[in-house]
């Protein structure tokens, strides 16, 4: 087996100025620099990015399928977050 | 302690829905194995395949095609990377996925196991190989793994320009002295048959299928996605006045598809089993490789530590 295996870096692209950075995959790097060449050489080739971010893996914490519900459910039952829970008096456009 | 059936039916619910299952999702060993493995085997098709056409960049006939080809290959480097990126969301050990590739446990696509004699061969491999890759690839961009299918959008949108380069090398070729159209047709004889056996064995003989077509891992069958590779390329060879080595091969007006000769299977068994003509030299490169660039990866490595004790 090999001894050799560098760190797993997970990239993220912004397409255009203003965009925001999306995840396109992960790359094997020894240090941030050459994650960020790296990163280029595969998820860039074509003007696909105008920024990248390479975040070492283990750093990202992510929520899990299985709480999906309690976890978001402060945001899902409040109707009085959303505009139609408001009323217009008849006549006016808000 | 987890509810397996429970789990298993939400799961089948989810596929049955068109929901698409992301790496965190619940999903059976057997599934995760499954895709692995044949994810895996099409990292590893991206990797060797690029042995064949690198065998000419060095003597391709002008800087226009030497650099096309460079770039091709250097998107199917891209290409082994989306996909053992998108592999390793399954827990899968990329450095052990490569070890298998290395000592033969794991399979790579039987078309790479051919040689490339001449330069047409990179117009034919560029026609024929992507084009089958396209047509598999666009199947498996609807597949019910969200990486994976990610990681076909990707390379979905990358394949045309190899597919039109190959075709390209192929078109000019035909319109050349009779050397250059009579060493054109020989690469398409050559290639034709081992291009129609890429997409594996026909359905009553492909024992992974059902299972995957039931998950909407695989979309279509072998013999699906096939005829559809056929009924899109045959009139572009026409078009450049190219002819398939098959006598049976004729359009059926009523069911407007086209018919074609016996595969010989038995081939396709002895190239997979490592028989083929270049097995032994593509395994050999891929090792040879990886030995030869040990030293430039632990010298990354050791800068990294330096860079690191020098900052603290
Ligand atoms: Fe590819
Ligand atoms: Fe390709």
């Amino acid at each position: 087996m090999e001894t050799t295996q560098w760190n797993l870096w997970e990239v993220f692209t912004q397409e255009s100025p203003g965009d925001p950075h999306v995840h396109a995959g992960s790359v094997r790097a020894p240090d941030a620099e050459i994650a960020l060449q790296n990163a280029r050489d595969v998820y860039a080739r074509r003007g696909e990015a105008v920024n990248l971010w390479v975040v070492p893996t283990e750093y990202i914490t992510a929520s899990t399928p299985e709480d999906q519900g309690a976890f978001f459910d402060p945001g899902n039952d409040k109707a009085y977050r959303h505009p139609n829970f408001y009323k217009t008096p008849d006549g006016v456009k808000l | 302690m987890e509810d397996i059936p429970a789990l298993e039916k939400k799961f089948e619910e989810k596929i049955a829905s068109g929901i698409v299952i992301e790496p965190k999702d619940w999903m059976p060993e057997r599934y995760r194995k499954q895709l692995i493995r044949m994810m895996s085997q099409h990292a590893h098709s991206e990797v060797v395949g690029m042995l064949p056409e690198g065998n000419w960049v060095t003597r391709a006939p002008s800087l226009r095609r030497k650099v096309g080809l460079l770039a091709k290959v250097q998107d199917e480097a891209g290409h082994g990377l989306y996909i053992y990126s998108a592999t390793e969301t399954l827990g899968a050990d990329r450095a052990k996925l490569v070890d298998d590739l290395h000592t033969g446990k794991a399979k790579y696509s039987s078309i790479f196991n051919y040689p490339t004699l001449t330069w047409a061969d990179i117009g034919a491999i560029g026609w024929l190989v992507d084009g089958a890759a396209i047509v598999n690839q666009t199947a498996l961009a609807k597949c019910s793994y969200g990486p994976y299918a990610r990681a076909m959008i990707r390379i979905c949108k990358e394949e045309s320009f190899h597919n039109k380069q190959g075709y390209e090398i192929l078109a000019s070729l035909m319109k050349g002295p009779p050397e250059q159209q009579k060493m054109a047709q020989d690469s398409i004889n050559r290639w034709w048959w081992p291009c129609l056996m890429m997409f594996g064995p026909s359905d009553g003989a492909s024992p992974n299928s059902e299972e995957l077509m039931r998950w909407k891992v695989k979309r279509y069958t072998n013999d699906e996605l096939r005829q559809r590779f056929i009924d899109r390329t045959i009139p572009q060879a026409e078009h450049i006045g190219l002819t398939m080595p098959d006598p049976d091969l004729k359009y059926n007006e009523t069911t407007r598809h086209y018919e074609f000769g016996e595969i010989n299977w038995e081939e396709f068994n002895q190239v997979i089993k490592g028989n083929g003509p270049c097995n032994y030299e593509r395994v050999h490169a891929r090792k040879d490789a990886d030995e030869k660039g040990l030293w430039v990866r632990e010298a990354a490595e050791a800068y990294a530590k330096k860079k690191l004790t020098m900052n603290s």
